[in-house]
């Protein structure tokens, strides 16, 4: 693959790094991955993604785009309010790059298509709603062995990991073995969040992405990544690979992709 | 022993706003319980009917998952610093 001119104009800064150069531009234009949730998270993901030239986005969401959603999720706009959101990310990002190829996927990831929708993907990066699709794209990234490029916000709160369980790091459920039972505590809608924190956090899973695909650095996967916007404080923990993990420890009983998606989002 | 406990923005409201508190005891569990002696409000989110921490909260001494140490038994130092981290999920909608 030869860049044209207007690529080397495009991507020049980028290709001065001789951390990226023009092997790790032509790397990125090749890569793919596949965005869940075209919202908070998704959108700074997505729209830093097609800047950087990755060459396929795909991005599942099967909502509109709602007014109430304007406040944070900017890659949809007054004027896209009532269409689907995979389709406006589609606009959205081909008029920032047409260099990218946008695969708009408007449906309901489920346990059932998840393998078919991640198999063609490199990383998976996860900016869903809800722990029920937070499970069944961990299971479905384990055993097909993506990384999975996870980050969740809420009120004035974000988290950032990288899971690679089919490796010596930790999955979700060594994170958090138990989703919050539906019903505990107030949804998202009630706790409200504050709208940045999604490109606090959504940028700093765009920046994994690329170091995943560039082989650049240090993955942020053996730590999760708090955000505290109000005490202004990035801490970071230790998470271990848990030997009694049910997906991913020494005697697995999780064998496949299995569970609802419905699940509320919580805390 | 005196800690400093940090609360997650989540439970803040439970707590007076505060987002970290200075707590004694001698285990984990001295200190959770003194926590919610203090903020009964955060009993029914930090735990179950048993007393057992909830399954979609991690509680953290310093860096180190306790989960991964002792448990709630796990000994706390002067010093040390306790993390409350509950799963979250919000990105999309
Ligand atoms: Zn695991």
């Amino acid at each position: 693959m030869d860049f044209r001119e207007d690529q080397i104009e495009r991507y020049s800064r980028h290709i001065i790094l001789k951390e990226v150069g023009g092997a790790g531009q032509k790397k990125l234009l090749q890569s793919r991955v596949l965005i869940i949730g075209a919202g908070g998270l998704g959108s700074p993901v997505a729209l830093y993604l097609a800047a950087a030239g990755v060459g396929t986005i795909g991005i599942v969401d099967m909502d509109n785009v709602d007014l109430s959603n304007l406040q944070r999720q900017i890659l949809h706009s007054t004027k896209t309010v009532g269409k689907s959101k995979v389709l406006s990310a589609y606009d959205t990002l081909t008029a920032m790059n047409p260099d990218v190829r946008v695969v708009p996927i408007e449906e309901k990831l489920t346990a059932e298509n998840v393998t078919a929708l991640f198999r063609e993907y490199d990383v998976i990066v996860d900016g869903s709603d809800n722990f029920g699709t937070r499970y069944v794209v961990n299971d479905a990234a384990f055993f097909l062995k993506k990384p999975l490029v996870s980050g969740s916000i809420l009120r004035f709160e974000g988290q950032v990991v990288v899971l690679e369980g089919y490796g010596a790091t930790p999955c979700y459920r060594c994170l958090y073995p138990e989703a919050p039972p539906p019903g505990l505590v107030p949804s998202c809608s009630e706790a409200g969040v504050l709208g940045v924190l999604g490109g606090t956090i959504g940028t700093l899973q765009a920046v994994e992405v690329i170091k995943l695909i560039l082989g650049l650095g240090d993955i942020l996967n053996d730590r999760l990544l708090i955000y505290d916007a109000l005490a202004m404080s990035f801490r970071k923990v230790r998470v271990p690979k848990d030997p009694s993990c049910p997906l991913c420890g020494k005697n697995p009983s999780i064998l496949s992709v299995s569970g609802s998606t419905d699940w509320a989002c919580s805390i | 022993m005196s800690v400093l406990v940090r609360i997650p923005t989540p439970l803040r409201p439970l707590a007076n706003g505060q987002k970290e508190v200075q707590l004694k005891g001698a285990s984990v569990r001295e200190i959770l319980e003194s926590l919610v002696r203090d903020y009964p409000g955060i009993r029914e989110r930090l735990m179950d009917e048993k007393g057992e921490v909830r399954r979609f909260i991690n509680i953290y001494v310093n860096e180190e998952d306790i989960r991964f140490l002792e448990g709630t038994k796990t000994p706390i130092k002067d010093g040390d610093e306790l993390s409350i981290i509950p799963a979250i999920a919000g990105g999309s909608r």
